[in-house]
């Protein structure tokens, strides 16, 4: 039999099969602490090329990765064992739009924020607005269900995606769903979405797309202590108000961003709320009113309404660049995405603090509070010895805390490698075969991804991949 | 009754079918038949969640929801195991989404009995593969829906349905987020929530009348089709189409849909890895089932 890397070759080129030593060094590892290994890096440009990678691999036994921009959190595009990587990273054009009825046909490797730049003259945008969306591709958001401040009001990825053409891990090309609401049989769309690239490649995606709203308003509120921030936040949930998002970042978060950005952020507050309402004139500033009297309920410190578009974008870019700005006070950080109920949030957060006070280690939490999503960003030098497990160790009691607050292993980012033996905190032996079954019947051969999100083999013969070689 | 009993009234052998208030179709004939858990757990009105027993009743949800001004994007009448296994969502799809994004969490029974979770109880998920949503719609094929916990959301303050002979592709142009969008080939129906004002200046600008809501709608086929197709489906009989969505209540059932060989197979291998021995709703074809 010829060999893989010269499969590959006749059916792309070689010039968009690479196996040098820099690229295979590069595809190695996503935007996770986690690195694997890969044999060689496939980069097609249209459904047929993937679908030839993909039958290669399968004739020759071997797994495939399928992987966007790589700005993945949990590792869930780093190969294992030499898999094969397929980036789609040059599929990445519109194909049509139905202005309409809003609607698009897209490539997976399109970046999420191009998308949406590019249908601004339409007054429409995509909902979902990872803090990575200027580099991240749709691909990506569909593999692991992105989120974002925005997916407050508007949902996560799976909301947005209508259908999706498909390579299966056998190579067979299907569409998942269509333009058509209710298509007959299972959601196979529905679960393909956030299945982290274990059930197959996503070559063509159909996306919903949002109306921009005609009116938009920005505060930032600021509290003494970080209860009365989050309990702002249950109460304007409670009233019956759903901002278009609602952040949170915590005191230290709050030095680090004005050191770096230079926002006029309230640096002396425990806590500060970013929030913003959209929509029709009227009920902008009736939710704006009721959300700064509930605000004085908590004890609010200082109210500060963006009163134009820059300083919108400038409050916006103190949160978005949070994760640049702890850069400045260590040169790691290692980042949880647990989801708690809301109510839980004072209670959860004092943990944190107290877990990484007992490991000796700072912690700067910056997070999505209006879905009770946190994001408590661990910062240190690796090169200091110990500390790395201190951090994983202070990382594990954080997630289990969640889970028994009634919450859940992440948000956003996914499982993929960094998470995948935290599924037994939510899920029961029963509950993970079933999750398998899933796997089984689209992968029986389990060559899509292996070793990601299900933390023992499947019956179908998917190989646990012991991370080995793998280094955290 | 409790999950445990549910399961075990199940078994693990033997065809068995579920039984809700048979507002969509009922349960298999000639079948051995159980009913789901009733009643409302909790309500969460901060965290925007309720849970319950499938088995209960879509109206007692909403009444129970309605006390704390919030509601759940699944349609009127029979129970909520019901209406998820069916999957049909109500005609205000267009502004609050369909209803397979309602489910978060659900203990299900599979068909070795034994009791299965998926899913989160927090809106925000995205730990493990998204079985919610391969129950939905699923007709009762890959196991039988115990408990759930919904995403509710706030009831608006104002609605109000108005009219309009103008074509619907204009005026949906110059609306922002109408809850619902109806045309029968003549009239345009308009729901607009929110806040009082807004709904009339919006209502304005694209001079819709006031009116009542559509009366009956044509109750002889469901179709779904491209939103982008609607426009084809005058001087096909009497229908009234969901404008942005592609929901169809017609007078004819839907001509036959092409099935995608691919997504056949696909169906056949999801039913024989959750249900290899065909027990749970014998003879249920989730893909000729409209």
């Amino acid at each position: 039999m010829s060999s893989l890397i010269d499969d590959l070759s006749g059916a792309l080129g070689s010039d968009r099969v690479r196996s040098g030593p820099n690229e295979l060094s590069l595809y190695r590892k996503d935007a996770s602490n986690m690195e694997g290994s890969t044999s060689v890096v496939c980069l097609p440009e249209t459904t047929a090329e993937v679908q030839a990678c993909v039958r290669i691999c399968n004739r020759h036994g071997v797994p495939f990765v399928p992987r966007g921009s790589g700005t993945g959190l949990s590792g869930g595009a780093v190969p294992l064992d030499g898999a094969v990587v397929i980036a789609t990273t040059r599929m990445d054009q519109i194909l049509r739009v139905d202005q309409v009825n809003r609607l698009a046909w897209v490539q997976p490797g399109l970046l999420n924020l191009d998308l949406s730049n590019r249908l601004n003259h339409l007054d429409l945008h995509f909902a979902p607005d990872p803090s990575s969306q200027q580099t991240c591709s749709i691909g990506g958001n569909v593999a692991n269900n992105a989120g974002g401040p925005h997916c407050l009001a508007e949902g996560v990825t799976a909301s947005h995606i209508l259908a999706a053409q498909v390579v299966l891990p056998d190579g067979t090309v299907t569409t998942l769903a269509g333009e058509e609401p209710e298509p007959a049989g299972y959601d196979l769309r529905g679960v393909f979405v956030g299945s982290e690239g274990m059930l197959g490649v996503a070559t063509e995606v159909c996306v919903r797309l949002t109306q921009n709203p005609p009116g938009v308003k920005t505060m930032l509120i600021d509290f003494a202590s970080v209860e009365d921030g989050a309990e702002t936040v249950s109460g304007i949930i409670a009233a019956g108000i759903v901002p278009a998002a609602v952040e949170m970042m915590d005191g230290m978060c709050l030095q680090a961003v004005e050191a770096y950005i230079h926002a006029d952020l309230p640096v002396d507050s425990a806590a500060a709320l970013l929030i913003e309402v959209v929509g029709l004139p009227h009920g902008l500033e009736a939710d704006l009113d009721k959300i700064v009297a509930i605000a004085h309920e908590h004890n609010v410190k200082t109210v500060r309404v963006a009163q134009d578009e820059q300083e919108r974008a400038l409050l916006w870019k103190g949160r978005k660049s949070a994760f640049g700005a702890i850069a400045r006070i260590k040169p790691n950080y290692y980042l949880h995405d647990t989801v708690v109920p809301r109510t839980k949030l004072p209670e959860v957060l004092a943990k944190i603090y107290e877990i990484a006070d007992r490991y000796e280690l700072q912690v700067l939490n910056v997070f999505h509070a209006g879905d009770g999503n946190l994001h408590p960003l661990l910062v240190y030098d690796a090169r200091e010895p110990g500390i790395t497990e201190r951090v994983h160790l202070a990382g594990g009691e954080i997630v289990r805390v969640s889970v028994e607050a009634g919450g859940v292993l992440s948000g956003e980012h996914g499982i993929g490698l960094e998470k995948r033996d935290y599924m037994p905190l939510m899920f029961s032996e029963i509950d993970l075969a079933a999750q398998r079954s899933l796997r089984c019947a689209f992968d029986p051969e389990g060559l899509a991804n292996p070793g990601k999100v299900l933390p023992s083999p499947a019956s179908c013969g998917d190989i646990e991949s012991v991370p080995e070689g793998v280094w955290i | 009754m409790d999950l445990n009993e549910f399961a075990e009234e199940i078994g693990s052998s033997g065809p068995v079918t579920i039984a809700g208030l048979a507002t969509r179709g009922g349960p298999v004939e000639g079948v051995r038949t159980v009913i789901a858990p009733v009643g409302i757990e909790w309500v969460q009105p901060a965290e925007m969640t309720v849970c319950c027993g499938a088995g209960t009743p879509v109206e007692d949800v909403d009444a129970a929801l309605a006390v704390h001004g919030q509601s759940v994007a699944i349609p009127p009448s029979g129970t909520i195991g019901g209406a998820l296994a069916v999957g049909h969502s109500g005609l205000r799809r267009l502004g609050y989404g369909p209803m397979r994004d309602s489910l978060l969490q659900t203990h299900y029974v599979n068909a070795g009995g034994e009791i299965v979770k998926a899913g989160g109880p927090t809106v925000k998920n995205v730990s493990g593969f998204d079985l919610c949503r391969l129950l939905i719609g699923s007709h009762g094929t890959l196991g039988f829906l115990g408990d759930v916990i919904l995403r509710t959301r706030p009831r608006a303050q104002h609605e109000q349905w108005f009219v309009t002979t103008d074509d619907p592709e204009s005026v949906v142009a110059q609306l922002y987020r109408p809850t619902s969008v109806l045309w029968d080939g003549t009239s345009t129906w308009v729901l607009m929530e929110g806040n009082r004002n807004d709904v009339e200046s919006q209502a304005g600008n694209a001079k819709l009348r006031r009116s009542d809501p559509p009366g009956e709608l044509p109750n002889g086929g469901r179709w779904s089709v491209p939103p982008s197709e609607l426009s084809n489906l005058v001087g096909t009989g009497r229908f009234v189409a969901e404008i942005g969505v592609g929901i169809v209540h017609h007078e004819h059932p839907q001509p036959p849909r092409p099935i995608d060989p691919t997504i056949a197979d696909l169906h056949r291998r999801v039913k024989s890895e959750f249900d290899p021995e065909g027990r749970l709703n014998p003879g249920v074809d989730v893909l000729s089932t409209e």
